[in-house]
């Protein structure tokens, strides 16, 4: 029984003795419709800094700033809209007039390449008995798209909104969901970011431009936190995605830069 | 000595099973639980939640019993793989579940024309929850029903025959209740799985809410947007299942055999 224990607690010690981590990981949290391009920028900023890890977290914006409200600790956050970045500001976890934007985007909407349903032009979506998936209302592209609909009544009527959501069979929890039900063709119809449609996408869906004048640009805010466990890194970090390195990286992915 | 160092290590699990939920009753009572209930957002998931798992029960026991009885008695040819195969969904990340289900009774799915001939189309609906429910739940009532049909000593069965029972008499009144307490475990299990399932039904079934938005789905979603709402129906799932688990082991007199065996 004395080995026994004995033999516990130098194993223990010895898990508590390992050499520290050569690496330094830097924790960043983004919109889900950021994952490629931030994926490369990651990769980029990796070969950049030797020695520097970093460690994406990509959801809905609203579920990041909840984790974060929640205490999980981060080094950068990158939301998909104002409102998810100033609760963040508001819970004390970011040092407000600290955040930048670093990119735009615009809406569109998706359906399968094979197009089942016929939806050929805006105005289709209203049409009876479709499935349309939107995210839901506390994601940013869920609320974006109800501004985009209503913004539409101008020109389909003043009931188009509310028959396209009446349309509407399931709130998905981020933006890639919403692409992956229609690139599945359960979905006859989604609203997504244009960035969402990469070329891995649009082998699967076609996109139906919404034009300008009912369209939404989003802004994306990028902002250190206030407890970053790498506070330098991150602030460093934060000035790559702004850099025109981490710029061209999102306009490649179809966002809108600077 | 021993004894003192069992209780206190025992003691830590017990506290670390139970704290949690206590803390979650608690939480709920402090912001105003009461006031949540109205909501139709919990209303619609706890009246959803409350008519598919009931569905889904049933449907594993109707057809759950037969099967479990088959596997225990006869002798079925490559009866482990089959039996792997029916554990596979308990040990299966339910996402994994749900996308099988999408592939298989979606739209585009194996079965997807053959569905649309018959005018039906499955995703997004509410038997689309009771199917992603019972796909991940069936297994723990096949199991444990299955054990339980197999401990039944065949020498009472052979001695109610001789006695002039018809195996239908037989299964009544002397497997069935003999298998009983394993039965019911098995129910217990199944409908909690039901209760709890998250992964496929969000995949296969959608979040809708009062169509597919069950109570998990219902916190999942009130998690980022009112912290109160979502603690609210977590504290009403957590006193709905205690209810339940206390009714049932009132009604079973508390023989309950030990699930997972």
């Amino acid at each position: 029984m004395k080995r026994f224990i004995t033999v516990i607690v130098v194993a223990l010690l010895a898990a508590c003795n390992s050499p520290p981590d050569r690496a330094t990981t830097l924790t960043v949290f983004a919109a889900a419709s950021l994952t490629d391009a931030f994926n490369e920028i990651g990769a980029q900023y990796e070969a950049a800094h030797s020695g520097v890890k970093v460690a994406f977290n990509f959801a809905g914006s609203q579920q990041l700033r909840q984790q974060l409200e929640q205490g999980a600790q981060a080094d950068v956050f990158a939301s998909a809209n104002h409102q998810e970045l100033d609760a963040a500001i508001t819970a004390g976890l970011i040092v407000s007039g600290t955040s930048q934007v670093f990119a735009r985007n615009r809406l569109t909407v998706i359906v399968p390449k094979d197009n089942r349903a016929g939806i050929e032009t805006l105005a289709d979506l209203a049409k009876p008995r479709l499935k349309i998936v939107l995210a839901s209302l506390n994601v940013p592209i869920g609320r974006y798209a109800l501004i985009a609909l209503d913004k539409l009544n101008q020109k389909f009527g003043a009931t188009f909104s509310a028959t396209v959501l009446s349309n509407v069979v399931s709130s998905e929890d981020n933006v890639k969901q919403v692409v992956a039900k229609v690139q599945l063709g359960e979905a006859d119809a989604g609203i997504v970011y244009t960035s969402d449609v990469t070329p891995a996408a649009a082998e699967k869906v076609t996109a139906l431009d919404i034009p300008d004048e009912f369209n939404v640009i989003a802004t994306y805010p990028i902002a250190s936190l206030s407890s970053a466990p790498q506070s330098d890194l991150a602030a460093d970090f934060v000035k790559f995605v702004l850099s025109s390195s981490g710029q061209s990286i999102l306009k490649k992915w179809g966002f809108i830069t600077q | 000595m021993r004894r003192l160092a069992a209780t206190l290590v025992g003691g830590v699990l017990l506290l670390y099973l139970i704290v949690p939920l206590l803390v979650i009753l608690g939480r709920a009572i402090e912001t105003g639980l009461l006031d949540q209930f109205t909501h139709p957002t919990v209303t619609q998931a706890v009246q959803l939640s409350l008519l598919t798992t009931p569905i889904s029960t049933l449907i594993t026991i109707g057809l759950g019993t037969p099967l479990a009885f088959s596997l225990a008695r006869r002798k079925v040819r490559g009866r482990s793989i089959i039996e792997t195969l029916l554990d596979l969904p308990i040990v299966l990340p339910p996402a994994v579940a749900g996308l099988a289900l999408l592939m298989t009774f979606g739209r585009r799915g194996l079965f997807g024309p053959l569905l649309e001939q018959l005018g039906l189309s499955l995703p997004f609906t509410t038997i689309a929850v009771v199917m992603a429910q019972t796909f991940v739940a069936a297994p723990f009532y096949i199991r444990s029903a299955q054990t339980g049909f197999a401990n039944v000593p065949h020498q009472l069965e052979e001695s109610a025959s001789d006695l002039g029972a018809n195996s239908w008499q037989v299964f009544r009144r002397v497997t069935l209740p003999l298998a009983g307490p394993s039965l019911v475990s098995g129910v217990i299990l199944t409908w909690a799985r039901a209760l709890g399932e998250f992964g496929a039904t969000i995949l296969f079934a959608g979040n809708f809410a009062g169509r597919t938005q069950t109570m998990p789905l219902a916190i999942y979603q009130a998690l980022e947007s009112d912290l109160g709402s979502a603690v609210a129906i977590a504290a009403l799932l957590i006193f709905i299942s205690f209810v339940f688990l206390l009714a049932l082991r009132a009604v079973t007199h508390g023989r309950v055999s030990h699930p997972m065996l």
